[in-house]
């Protein structure tokens, strides 16, 4: 026994009770990654395991319509068709023009409002109740919602539009391409210029109220201490507002499934949508694999864009 | 003067944002309580030509909505739970522990929650699919996830963080294991923290609609929120008094959870942002 | 109840800074030891060590003879006091009392007992079903008191618990943890930057400084014989005068600045050490309290036990005057003193360097304790009468005091 003991000792080159400091931190440190293990694997699950499928199912011939056909390799087929097909590239079109569209107009929009409850003022607790109800309910309610609102029968657009004797009313306006995307970018706005003002009023409230006392001193209009004051020390506020907006407006689905389901035609279809139908209607997960793959990295190039472009120098 | 009119243009402002926030739900509320022929006839004015409700009846009965009311109950409560537990877990050794490769496991949680949806249903769909798994509204929770876990894991530990060191070093002291002092006493002083995170997971959840559209097949089975989409559609004519009716009762108990938790739930959004 | 012993003990961080280094103390049970020194000195370490919050990065530990090295805070049987008092927020006082004797499975009615045992003792009985955040400063206090009484632990620890308290509050409270501490009769480490606590409190009291003790006896030992020129310095207040001196041919006397002292017999006696300071330089130590206004004395001014300065500043304290002056030799500062005394070479303390605390002049401060009826005013020249059989004398290289 202390054969094999002494020998031992004398490899750890300490002192027999040294180190309990460093048992102690090791015991802690393993204690650290016990309790961090669950949520990682349960989100590499969710994340880093699609992604990989993806990645090889996109270099596959992977689709459920022809079960008897094995998952031969593909090459680089799967990444042709996006681009030989005019259904990817018709998409990725739609989907960046409504992506910046929207987030422009929202964020715009969003300003404006977290200026109006940045003011103390008697109802701020009601208006701020009355715009986080539209961001809280599902998506499925927004859409729902606006295909109410937007039906030339049930909705109320065209009976107002008709009551003021305005162009539009019986407007079909899901039937038509531009005025589905009209549809689709209030429903949208609607659910998330509130998350965006909600952002942008954190941002607000941390500037300190002297500096727009001295701006005045200076002699600043209200536009200048606006735009030389609010907005530079609203910018990590809006960096990250911009961010998530961004990336969640890239990915749009449940409002263009539920609103308009890609129509008319194909007038509306977006990369998400594209994609689900790839995996769930044509159940060909080489090419939808294909189509995820160029979303991730679209989400990663756009996130990257925005953190160099508007980071705070430090 | 001019104070009086910019005033003034405020509180038109104010009145603009309530009523596009509020109005739309007044008119889902007028069309679920129109009868199907009413709807027919089409808008004749501000007020429901009458009311019935006899739409909200027939969801609760007959296209049983009931059901995925519960369903979506069910996984929504349970992705909270989950989130929360686990969120608690890593948000505690991100915060407090000694672990090498904090940045990268708390970059790698955050990035998790801005993952491409649509990317993930198709590995997902052809696994579960393996697994046994599509149609059932249990393997949802493990999905949902990854809505809930990085914002939950990202909130409680910058919650954990503002809690004084000492306060756990003293649970210790007096006797308590590491996990008994986080239970015990760390989790009690961080509460408004945990709720916070529940409440936006909760919302999170009951959110979803491309999971459930994806993995779902048997109306029985449905979410809420994929229930209502199929509600009251037939091929030639879409219900809006049925789907309406829908629409106003699963967005009752969000409305009332806003209500209720506003603060929480802005103080969780701009966690992030005030960084 | 027992007593603990730090054999050896030391502490290196990871980013290899050492906090404590080979620190050697032995409590006995129901001892008061006093961990005293500016912050940074370690103290927080060696207690955060005993409790076990930290660990040894070598040395050993025992409570009552056993090694606890490996043992978790809680198989120490220790309770310690915060800083901060560390209240668990959502507990009601008699909760945060009794959460301890809970962990341990105690029955739900000795518990009760038990608490209600320790608010009698700490006036809280009135208090009990309040949270923390409706107590006052004082009340707080004593919660995080009661809660390491009740348990009747083997070691007592506290860290700074007086620091948030006011002025009035602290000295009320320092008598009160005192006698709270020799009722229940346990080993108490206290841990404290303030002198005044440490010489009023400790039985015993061990001065650090840069994770090194410097000194550990009672109190009044380590005032009157400080080991070297930072527990001299330190301890005490208004602190000790030091001034470099030159020690003449013969030995008997010393010269600061232009003015000489006559070493008397006594103190060659007692320092027989001084006589290889002969041509040399040497640090003077003089207590305030052994100045004393000459005017007030009949042989005004005897040559050889008297200094003279300019009155700078006067306090009055009703009981004695404390009177700042200026005289022409070299003072040697409280912070000049840090880098004369030993430290470990290894802590990364960066007071190594002295700074001359002397104006291009060579007039440096002094400070004196003389009685109230001294009509002593700023501006005036005013001559003191050392105690010098009293007089203090350190190696200006090493700072440690020069006896044999």
């Amino acid at each position: 026994m202390s054969d094999i003991a002494l020998p031992r000792r004398g490899l750890g080159g300490r002192a027999p009770r040294g180190g309990t400091d460093r048992a102690r931190l090791r015991s802690d440190r393993r204690l650290g990654y016990a309790l961090a293990a669950p949520a990682v694997i349960c989100l590499l699950l969710v994340t880093a395991f699609p992604l990989v499928y993806n990645l090889v199912n996109s270099f596959r011939n992977v689709n459920l319509a022809n079960a008897a056909q094995p998952h031969t390799f593909a090459g680089l087929s799967n990444y042709a068709e996006l681009f030989n097909t005019p259904g990817f590239v018709g998409a990725l079109v739609r989907t960046l023009v409504f992506t910046a569209v929207s987030v422009v107009i929202e964020t715009v929009v969003a300003i404006g409002l977290a200026l109006m409850l940045n003011k103390a003022f008697r109802g701020r607790g009601l208006l701020r109740v009355a715009i986080l109800i539209p961001w809280a309910v599902p998506t499925v309610v927004s859409a729902t919602l606006w295909k109410t609102m937007f039906d030339p029968r049930a909705g109320f657009v065209d009976y107002l539009l008709g009551v003021f004797h305005l162009p539009g009313a019986h407007t079909t306006w899901l039937a038509g391409q531009w005025t589905a995307w009209i549809a689709i970018f209030v429903a949208d706005a609607w659910k998330n210029v509130p998350f965006i003002a909600i952002i942008l009023l954190a941002g607000l409230q941390v500037i300190p109220g002297e500096v727009y006392e001295a701006a005045t001193i200076d002699g600043a209009t209200a536009w200048q201490s606006f735009r030389r004051m609010t907005l530079p020390l609203l910018k990590p506020a809006l960096l990250v507002a911009l961010i998530f907006r961004t990336l969640q407006a890239l990915l749009i689905f449940d409002v263009i499934y539920i609103m308009t389901g890609g129509g008319p035609g194909t007038g509306t279809e977006t990369l998400s949508y594209l994609n689900w139908q790839a995996f769930l209607v044509d159940t060909n997960f080489g090419y939808g694999g294909a189509i995820s793959v160029s979303l991730v990295v679209l989400a990663l190039v756009i996130a990257g864009i925005y953190l160099r472009v508007l980071r705070p120098r430090t | 003067m001019s104070v009086y009119w910019r005033r003034s243009w405020f509180y038109l402002g104010v009145v603009v944002v309530l009523v596009v926030s509020l109005f739309p739900f007044y008119w889902i509320l007028r069309t679920s309580l129109e009868s199907t022929q009413a709807v027919g006839n089409g808008v004749t004015g501000l007020l429901p030509s009458g009311a019935t409700f006899s739409s909200y009846i027939k969801d609760f009965t007959k296209q049983a909505f009931l059901g995925p009311l519960v369903n979506s109950a069910i996984v929504s409560l349970a992705t909270t739970v989950a989130s929360v537990i686990l969120g608690s877990l890593a948000g505690y050794a991100l915060a407090r522990l000694p672990i090498r490769g904090k940045g990268v496991i708390l970059g790698f949680v955050l990035l998790a929650g801005f993952f491409p949806i649509l990317a993930m249903v198709g590995p997902l769909f052809l696994i579960y699919r393996d697994l046994g798994f599509l149609n059932s509204i249990y393997p949802l929770i493990l999905t949902y996830l990854v809505y809930t876990l990085p914002i939950s894991t990202y909130l409680l530990k910058n919650f954990f963080e503002q809690i004084p060191k000492e306060l756990e070093e003293a649970a210790m002291v007096d006797g308590a294991s590491r996990l008994q002092a986080l239970r015990r006493v760390v989790i009690p002083v961080a509460l408004p923290g945990v709720f916070t995170a529940a409440v936006l997971s909760f919302i999170l959840a009951w959110n979803d609609f491309a999971f459930a559209v994806s993995f779902l097949d048997t109306p029985s089975k449905f979410t809420a929120p994929l229930a209502i989409v199929n509600l009251g559609q037939s091929a030639y004519q879409v219900f809006y008094n049925r789907i309406d009716a829908a629409v106003v009762i699963i967005t009752v108990p969000i409305a009332l959870l806003v209500l209720f938790a506003q603060r929480r739930i802005v103080a969780g959004l701009t966690a992030g942002a005030l960084k | 109840m027992a007593s603990v012993s730090l054999e050896r003990i030391t502490k290196v961080y990871p980013n290899g800074f050492k906090a404590v280094s080979e620190l050697e103390l032995d409590v006995a049970d129901g001892e008061f030891m006093v961990l005293v020194g500016p912050s940074g000195c370690g103290k927080t370490t060696a207690l955060r060590m005993v409790a076990g919050l930290e660990g040894i990065t070598n040395g050993t530990l025992r409570v009552d003879g056993k090694v606890v090295n490996d043992c978790s805070p809680r198989e120490r049987d220790v309770a310690m006091v915060f800083q901060n008092y560390a209240l668990y927020p959502h507990m009601t006082v008699a909760e945060n009392i009794g959460f301890a004797l809970k962990l341990r499975k105690m029955p739900k009615s000795d518990l009760r007992a038990k608490v209600t045992q320790a608010a009698e003792i700490l006036g809280l009985t009135d208090q009990l079903d309040r949270k923390p955040g409706q107590l006052s400063g004082g009340q707080r206090q004593r919660v995080a008191m009661g809660r390491a009484i009740v348990r009747e632990p083997a070691v007592f620890l506290m860290d700074e618990p007086l620091s948030n308290l006011d002025a009035k509050l602290r000295v009320q409270m320092r008598a009160e943890i005192a006698r709270v501490q020799r009722r229940i009769g346990v080993a108490t480490f206290y841990v404290t930057h303030d002198q005044v606590e440490a010489m009023t409190m400790g039985d015993r009291v061990a001065v650090l400084r840069s994770g090194v003790l410097q000194q550990c006896g009672p109190p009044q030992g380590l005032y009157d014989h400080p080991d070297n020129v930072f527990v001299a310095a330190f301890i005490g207040s208004p602190a000790m005068n030091l001034y470099e001196a030159a020690v003449s041919s013969d030995g008997t006397q010393l010269h600061l600045g232009s003015q000489a002292l006559a070493v008397p017999d006594a103190l060659r006696l007692a320092r027989p050490g001084l006589d290889r300071y002969r041509d040399r330089p040497v640090v003077v130590g003089i207590r305030p309290e052994n100045l004393s206004d000459s005017s007030l004395t009949d042989h005004a001014g005897s040559a050889g036990s008297s200094l003279t300065g300019q009155v700078e500043l006067v306090e009055a304290l009703g009981s004695e005057l404390v009177v700042h002056f200026q005289i022409d030799a070299r003072r040697i500062r409280a912070e000049d003193a840090l880098a004369g005394a030993p430290s470990d070479p290894t802590s990364g303390a960066t007071d190594q360097e002295p700074v001359e605390a002397v104006s291009p002049l060579g007039i440096s401060e002094g400070v004196a304790r003389v009685d109230p009826r001294s009509g002593l005013k700023p501006g005036q020249r005013a001559t003191f009468s050392v105690a010098t059989g009293r007089i203090h004398l350190f190696d200006p290289d090493t700072g440690m005091a020069v006896w044999d």
